[in-house]
């Protein structure tokens, strides 16, 4: 069964087509990653789904429900969560705090008992708190539990921010360059987590990467683009001995 | 060095840390409240000053501390509340009444006010509520029908439950009760996900609006509740003044509100205590020291500013984490005595973000 999928969508800025007639379907429980060079539109099309950016044509369906509309705040209660190409995270609070707002859209106690704390706020907060140290126990970082995010070194920054997104229970997770400005252990490590999260949570993964060799370990099916436009998506080794990608990426002639 | 062990999740929602904390919390309560007892009059007053600017001093820490929204304008939030209260109590209403109607009115100015300026940020944002702040105060000027213009309004002495409050006690301890119940809102405000939203507003939009987080809904609430509060501040201040005049309220004010959080600490309800105390304490200081001052210094005029904005400056410079993150630091020197190393508890250098410009 389809999960998400994305018809037709099109986006231009001025005369740039950044995304152009792009079509997909992500199934329940697989690994979609989307590769291309830089500047082919992957980053644009998670802006896409996540509502950033509103397409200038297209439909996107998120469990057969057409998600074109809705603000960009009301994704994540849905069950849509995302990490960034270039970490952004709240990094004058504390990692727990961090993770405490992912878990903002599960929150349904009302302002004026939020400004007295009535006990139905705290229970809430103890089942808040529980949830993330669910996800700090998966993910093993316990031990920065209370550190300010801008005290945290960058791999570990990485993980938060994927973290961050667990707590929001996603039924999708958008990871945007999971593995940029990480060595190739903490790489192979992020590919691990990725695994599990497919595996132990059920939750299926859109994934835009450069380094081939994460893709090639975690990814169920590929998509390519270039400049805006797919072409190629099957398994990871179809996808990489494709013509075309190779074209794209190495050069040849026309 | 205090060890402290968490067993229970609990114990990171308490508004103490530990029964160290609740001791001592208790103990500057009741000092604070035989204070009267003991000092003068006319330190009372100042401390009752100090007060009501900590309660305005809240009001602006949620917003440019929090939310990472710097306002030049809630001088005009601190007269609006001023004049609500004064108005009502001339009418005859009780100040049971006028309290929180001149914190829910100011408040909806807040609402008006944040409304309009939700696309903006960083300096556009401190020159849409300069522009509000300078609007308001002309009001204030040209509307005397209702504010006396010019000639000011006298603010009537307040009865609590028969009871006249005047004079610096009568100031002090309804300052005092209204700061403890508006830290007590703002604590709590920041351990639900009210708070926590603020706080990501401040350090991401993007992410903050991945979170599920209505950017547009908090931070109007943002502004709502630091006008509420700054109303609070102002129905205090017009007690403390007992005399309004329209140009009380002007920008410089404001720049008072600004200095308090950037001294106090930004990001910390402690230092808006410690700014209050900066800032309301600082003239009394130069006062004291102006004729002992060599070369006439102390007769120049604009001393008093100047200073104001030097020692901004230097803590902007040299400690952002301000009074606050100083004593922070202190505290652990003295906790981990004699093992303290320069790079012990070192932290990166890191900025709220509410300057980042887009």
């Amino acid at each position: 069964m389809s999960l998400f999928r994305a018809d037709d969508i099109a986006i231009r800025f001025g005369g740039i087509r950044a995304v152009d007639a792009v079509s997909f379907d992500v199934n329940e429980g697989e690994v979609f990653s989307i590769i291309g060079p830089n500047g082919a539109g992957k980053t644009t099309i998670f802006n896409l789904i996540s509502r950033i950016y509103q397409p200038s044509s297209g439909r996107l369906y998120f469990q057969d429900r057409d998600i074109t509309e809705i603000p960009a705040y009301r994704i994540a209660g849905l069950g849509i969560a995302r990490t960034f190409q270039n970490i952004e995270l709240f990094a004058n609070a504390t990692l727990l705090q961090n993770l405490l707002i992912g878990r903002h859209c599960h929150s349904t106690v009302g302002v004026l008992s939020q400004l007295v704390f009535l006990p139905a706020v705290r229970r809430e907060e103890l089942q808040h708190r529980e949830k993330a140290e669910e996800v700090i126990a998966f993910l093993g970082l316990e031990r920065y539990r209370d550190t300010l995010i801008a005290n945290l070194p960058y791999g570990v920054r990485k993980v938060v921010e994927l973290g961050r997104a667990l707590c929001i229970e996603p039924k999708l997770l958008l990871l945007d360059e999971p593995s940029s400005g990480l060595n190739v252990e903490e790489t192979e490590g992020m590919g691990f987590w990725i695994e599990d999260i497919k595996k132990d949570l059920g939750i299926t993964v859109i994934m835009v990467e450069h380094d081939m060799n994460l893709v090639r370990m975690v990814s169920d099916r590929v998509m390519a683009l270039n400049y805006g436009k797919v072409i190629a998506l099957g398994t990871p080794d179809e996808v990489q001995n494709h013509p075309e990608v190779v074209r794209a990426y190495i050069g040849g002639e026309g | 060095m205090r060890y402290l062990f968490k067993t229970d999740y609990r114990q990171d929602i308490t508004l103490w840390r530990h029964r160290g904390d609740l001791f001592w919390y208790g103990l500057l309560i009741v000092v604070l409240l035989l204070i009267p007892y003991v000092l003068s009059e006319f330190y009372i007053g100042e401390l009752g000053g100090v007060f009501v600017f900590a309660v305005a001093g809240v009001g602006m820490m949620l917003l440019a501390g929090y939310t990472g929204l710097i306002s030049l304008g809630n001088a005009a939030f601190l007269g609006i509340g001023a004049y609500t209260e004064a108005i009502l109590l001339a009418h005859g209403v009780p100040l049971v009444v006028t309290l929180p109607v001149a914190g829910l009115f100011t408040g909806l100015f807040g609402i008006l006010i944040g409304l309009p300026t939700l696309r903006m940020s960083g300096l556009y944002l401190a020159i849409a509520t300069l522009a509000f702040g300078s609007i308001v105060g002309t009001v204030f000027q040209k509307w005397d029908a209702v504010t006396g213009g010019f000639d000011g309004f006298p603010v009537p002495t307040p009865d609590l439950f028969g009871m006249p409050v005047q004079g610096a006690n009568g100031i002090y301890y309804l300052s005092l009760f209204v700061l403890v119940v508006v830290l007590w809102l703002s604590a709590n405000l920041l351990r639900t996900p009210l708070g926590r939203a603020m706080v990501a507003i401040r350090d991401s939009e993007i992410s903050a609006q991945s979170m599920g987080i209505h950017l547009a809904r908090y931070k109007t609430f943002a502004f709502a509740v630091s006008a509420f509060i700054t109303g609070l501040a102002g129905a205090l201040f017009a007690h403390y003044v007992r005399y309004l005049a329209p140009d009380a309220f002007d920008v410089l004010l404001s720049v008072q509100f600004v200095t308090i959080v950037f001294v106090g600490g930004l990001g910390s309800l402690h230092g808006v205590i410690f700014g209050a105390l900066f800032v309301r304490l600082l003239p009394q200081f130069i006062a004291i020291i102006r004729d002992d001052l060599p070369f006439g210094i102390g007769r120049m005029p604009g001393l008093e500013p100047s200073l104001f904005g030097f020692v901004l400056v230097i803590v902007i410079l040299f400690e952002p984490g301000g009074i606050y993150g100083r004593w922070i630091k202190m505290k652990n020197w003295f906790q981990a005595y004699p093992l303290k190393r320069r790079t012990s508890f070192r932290r990166q250098k890191s900025y709220a973000r509410s300057e980042r410009l887009r």
